[in-house]
């Protein structure tokens, strides 16, 4: 069988290929586990995982911690509110803290980007990361993927629009790498004020109108407008992006075709998406969540298997 | 690599019938029973079993699922081979049932202990039972035993046991190898 060919999950772009081949086909396996009356496996009963929320999380914390659970690890939890951070602790001293506890694995959030890269190079154990800054968030892209894969198929040569805040969103990076590591086509979409100036670069097309981005793709992942990251503002009023770049039920059904609609959420209802596309058919909003659980026992399950005692 | 032959196509023929009537004379009609194949091997060992059950003895509504026991292993992280995972297909739930796992080689145990753990996330089975067709008598790890053998094997630890069936090289045979 194949390895992981990383020894931590920093980021969708130190992977290849062949590595998110072996966390999907994993994951098929845990999908099928959690669906079990008893929801469970043993593997990592001798493996200890601290979660360490630098940054607020809900959900992303919630799954992880579901799906250590689920393979049977110790898990022990950190948020940035409770902790001696506050105190003045820097984050080396708080994780060798920690480590000192005998932990095999970390899961880090942080709002600075590249935390998750340093700390692999000052502390010897495996780091996911669950999100740094406006940089990457790698479980959430696969399990996008991962939920494309399960409606259409294939990713491979697939249309994918991502629509909203790229200038602040790891979502929309990390998702831009896995989709094109994986032969889709990209693009992404929003007011100008929130697209990076060099995304071009990563080889996505850029659109501006709503409507065209909409008939071009097969796939439209939602985004949040994150305002707690916004410090000056990128466009008018709430009201007009909605406006602009807002889905609603008569878009998408005025499209030539059935999209598929994607949200990492949290969705602010009515904002970038209303509560009609958010429930109707064509959104996999929820299956996101429930495979976000099984691809991230699979990204543990396949580092965890690199340890040796 | 030396091969010997242990058992030929018409000895597994003959074997296979006689785990039928042998499971026919302890189930009746299989209607609170079911069978659990252990993937990989035995799902293609279970899989015959089912076949001669339904066709040859009129067995009907016969509930056959597959076990994958990978992350139920004592040995994850102490192999140097990663493991490969399988698909488990069971539909349906054990709760009360009886239960007959199905493996094609009795070794060590250590499988058969794992699938022991497995099956429980699928409900509380009244009864478990233990059907091998090679069982490798003196090599056990841990106290288990089949209620059903299709043939004793006595090999050293340096030997292997391999049953190929049709399905899967094209010939059912059971041979000895070395290591």
């Amino acid at each position: 069988m194949d390895q992981l060919s990383v020894e931590h999950l920093l980021g969708i772009k130190y992977l290849k290929p062949n590595d998110i081949d072996l966390i999907f086909k994993t994951a098929d396996h845990f999908k099928e586990v959690i669906n079990r009356p008893i929801k469970k496996v043993p593997s990592l009963r001798d493996i200890t995982i601290a979660n360490l929320f630098f940054e607020n999380s809900t959900r992303t914390k919630l799954s992880f911690e579901l799906a250590e659970k689920r393979l049977s690890a110790d898990v022990i939890n950190f948020s940035s509110s409770q902790s001696s951070l506050k105190k003045g602790e820097t984050l080396i001293d708080t994780v060798n803290n920690i480590l000192s506890m005998k932990v095999d694995i970390v899961v880090m959030r942080h709002a600075s980007v590249g935390a998750g890269v340093f700390l692999s190079k000052h502390v010897n154990i495996k780091i996911i990361n669950a999100g740094d800054g406006t940089h990457e968030h790698p479980t959430q892209a696969l399990l996008d993927s991962y939920s494309i894969r399960e409606k259409l198929g294939s990713v491979k040569d697939k249309k994918i629009v991502i629509i909203g805040d790229i200038l602040h969103s790891r979502v929309a990076l990390s998702n831009i790498f896995a989709l094109q590591m994986q032969g889709a086509e990209v693009k992404v979409c929003g007011p100008t004020t929130l697209i990076p100036k060099y995304i071009t670069s990563l080889g996505v097309a850029v659109e501006t109108n709503l409507i065209k981005a909409l008939n071009w793709c097969d796939v439209a992942n939602v985004l949040r407008v994150q305002n707690e990251r916004m410090d000056i503002n990128y466009f008018p009023s709430t009201r007009e992006y909605t406006q602009l770049f807002g889905i609603n039920k008569e878009i998408l059904d005025n499209l030539d075709k059935k999209i598929v609609i994607m949200h990492p959420g949290p969705i602010n209802r009515g904002v970038e998406i209303t509560s009609d596309v958010a429930d109707s058919n064509q959104s996999i909003i929820l299956n996101q969540v429930e495979n976000g659980v099984a691809v991230r026992m699979a990204v543990i399950y396949l580092l965890a298997e690199q340890i040796k005692r | 690599m030396s091969k010997k032959i242990l058992l030929n196509s018409k000895d597994i023929e003959i074997i296979l019938h006689r785990l039928a009537c042998q499971l026919i004379e302890n189930h009746n009609d299989f209607s609170n029973t079911v069978l659990i194949g252990l993937q990989p091997r035995g799902a293609f060992f279970a899989n015959r079993l089912v076949d001669l059950l339904q066709n040859v003895y009129h067995i009907k509504n016969l509930q056959l699922g597959l076990l994958d026991i990978t992350f139920y292993r004592d040995d994850f992280r102490r192999r140097t081979e990663p493991l490969a995972a399988t698909s488990t297909e069971i539909n349906f739930l054990i709760e009360d049932k009886k239960v007959v796992i199905i493996d094609d080689v009795l070794y060590s145990g250590r499988s058969v202990r794992a699938a022991l753990t497995a099956i429980q996330s699928f409900g509380r089975p009244k009864k478990i039972e233990l059907l091998v067709f090679i069982d490798r008598r003196f090599s056990r790890h841990l106290p288990i035993q089949p209620d059903y053998r299709g043939r004793q094997v006595d090999a050293i630890n340096e030997e292997k046991v391999l049953v190929t069936w049709k399905e899967s090289h094209e010939i059912d045979s059971v041979y000895l190898q070395q290591k």
